[in-house]
């Protein structure tokens, strides 16, 4: 039985990149720096890809973020998704993670779709909190954190839930949300074939209003705000020692210095 | 006084040391009030007062341990409707994060998480871009839900009444969708939890090899410290994934960080570089681990590291 998924993806400023917010509205600067994919986005691609090889189906890509973000949508493509959704409007810009999930939670609710996967968490917010948000808006069973996804399609979805000394297994119902972590399997490159093939692919690009957005969106509606940014002083360099054969005893002595033991 | 809502994390029966971080944080901002939420907690209330809490919510269902993260959301919400407080604290745990964002959205609020300290008005201070970052910033709709990192407060004792106030659970059956159906332990139990520990170790490429750890584990027990691991390691399948420590892995703030051959790329960094005291063992001097450390052993770590552990043995 053949399965739709919807892979929610975000693009972001490369982790390699001196990343910094605006210094006008305090939100993210996205356009001093090189973007990218969200690198665990990737592994939220590849498992669908994964899933769809294995039992049939389509994968949609779904994001929200500047026109940009279709370097980002090419790229999923490239890997191997079938089609994609952009929400793309200047309204959105500053929205926070509660109308982030709105957001996406209005578009994925317009398509037909079995599971939704997402990356466990974005590496310029941090937040990690997105497949939660989003099951808790669809109403759908929340499987996070997920190591290891099992479907049966048609029915069910199990996963292995990464906790701090081990997994947990946690089971669903069809449809549900899931996000992984980097764990669950080493994503493809995109291949030749692969990059010429998305050329062709469809990618609906919608505004706010299409969404079916609307009161206050963006900065002016976000449920929280950053007041002030500073970059963190650089650490002062500390005091560094060549090995003579008694390094550990050096280092002991330093600690034994600082109280720290 | 305004209460202040803090939610408890616990496992195997045991409060785990945040809460007491969160319930000393949240008497600089009100009256603090623990909610207790799980399937036989009950016992642990008392235990509460011992950090401060005047009152402790408890609201007990087996839902709340055999369904994922959703029950707790609700029952965590229906406490806040029914208490409008000041804030709500919530550890910032991978778990503890989820249960926020989904009742801070059933409370009509906004979410703040990773915040590092919480000033009396309620605005916070977080570490963005690997803590390359320092951000001031408040919850403007709503009730102020705001996860606070492990070891951001020191915990100190105050007595509270810690009087039980029973909660009946109202859980949903949509909140009941993701069945808990095995939890499964792999670590060796004994260290730390990373995100928590007052020391981490943390082993990298250095070592060449998955058997090579063990110098890593003997130096962080000699220490009581937790086991950290860069991403070239884990890549490698020298250790566990969960112990990874960088950009796509935990983020933690000890008081020492102890780097052994890891070269401190970006990527590490960002998981580390607000630990308070931080050493490194790298036998590249150009290492850049070496611009973060406050003091640097430039040697062989397989010469340095046993060494290490034998002193420290010897002179605690």
């Amino acid at each position: 039985m053949p399965m739709n998924i919807v892979v929610c993806v975000k693009q972001v400023p490369d982790t390699w990149a001196e990343r910094t917010l605006n210094a006008s509205d305090k939100t993210l600067d996205r356009a001093k720096v090189d973007t990218v994919m969200n690198e665990i986005d990737e592994y939220a691609v590849e498992e669908a890809i994964r899933l769809k090889e294995a039992h049939g189906g389509e994968v949609t890509i779904v994001t929200m973020g500047p026109d940009r973000a279709l370097d980002t949508i090419r790229k999923a493509l490239s890997m191997g998704a079938d089609k994609a959704v952009l929400l793309s409007d200047e309204a959105l810009h500053g929205s926070c993670v509660m109308q982030t999930s709105d957001a996406l939670a209005k578009v994925i609710g317009t398509l037909e779709y079995d599971l939704v996967i997402c990356g466990s968490e974005a590496t310029d917010s941090r937040l990690s909190v997105m497949a939660p948000l989003l099951a808790e808006r669809l109403g759908l069973p929340q499987l996070s954190l997920a190591r290891k996804v099992t479907v049966e399609p048609g029915s069910s979805v199990t996963i292995e839930r990464q906790t701090e000394n081990g997994y947990t297994v946690v089971t669903s119902a069809l449809p549900a949300v899931v996000s992984v972590v980097e764990k669950i399997n080493e994503p493809r490159y995109p291949s030749f074939k692969g990059i010429m093939a998305a050329k062709s692919k469809p990618t609906t690009t919608l505004t706010a209003a299409d969404a079916g957005l609307e009161g206050e969106l963006g900065l002016a509606g976000a449920t929280s705000q950053v007041d002030e940014f500073t970059p963190r002083p650089p650490r002062s360099g500390g005091e560094i020692v060549k090995n003579e054969g008694d390094g550990g005893t050096k280092v002991a002595d330093f600690l034994v210095s600082q109280k720290l033991i | 006084m305004a209460e202040v809502l803090v939610l408890v994390e616990h496992a195997d029966g045991e409060i785990k040391k945040v809460t007491n971080e969160l319930l000393t944080l949240a008497r600089t901002l009100g009256e603090p009030s623990a909610v207790l939420l799980g399937g036989s907690v009950a016992s642990l209330a008392e235990k509460l007062g011992e950090y401060g809490a005047q009152k402790v919510y408890v609201a007990e269902s087996a839902d709340l341990d055999d369904y994922l993260v959703a029950p707790k959301a609700e029952v965590l919400a229906q406490i806040v409707a029914d208490t409008s407080p000041t804030a709500v604290l919530v550890a910032s745990s991978a778990e503890g994060k989820e249960v926020a964002a989904r009742a801070a959205l059933r409370s009509g609020s906004g979410l703040i998480t990773d915040a590092v300290g919480v000033s009396s008005d309620g605005e916070t201070t977080q570490g963005i871009f690997g803590g390359a970052i320092a951000v001031q910033a408040k919850v403007t709709k709503g009730i102020p839900f705001i996860t606070v990192r492990p070891n951001s407060t020191a915990a100190e004792p105050a007595s509270g009444a810690a009087e039980v106030v029973t909660v009946t659970p109202n859980i949903s059956d949509a909140a009941k969708g993701a069945k808990v159906t095995e939890r499964v332990v792999e670590a060796k139990g004994g260290r730390p939890d990373l995100a928590e520990a007052a020391v981490v170790v943390s082993g990298g490429r250095g070592l060449g090899g998955a058997e090579h750890f063990d110098l890593i584990e003997k130096l962080a027990d000699s220490l009581d410290a937790a086991v950290g691991a860069s991403r070239a390691a884990t890549d490698a399948g020298w250790y566990p994934h969960q112990n990874q420590v960088g950009q796509t892995g935990k983020t933690v703030s000890p008081q020492l960080y102890i780097a052994v051959g890891i070269s401190g790329a970006i990527q590490h960094r960002a998981g580390m570089q607000t630990s308070k005291t931080i050493v490194a063992i790298n036998k590249d001097p150009e290492a850049p681990i070496f611009e973060l450390a406050d003091f640097g052993m430039v040697g062989d770590l397989f010469d340095v590291v046993p060494q290490l552990t034998d002193e420290i043995t010897k002179r605690k």
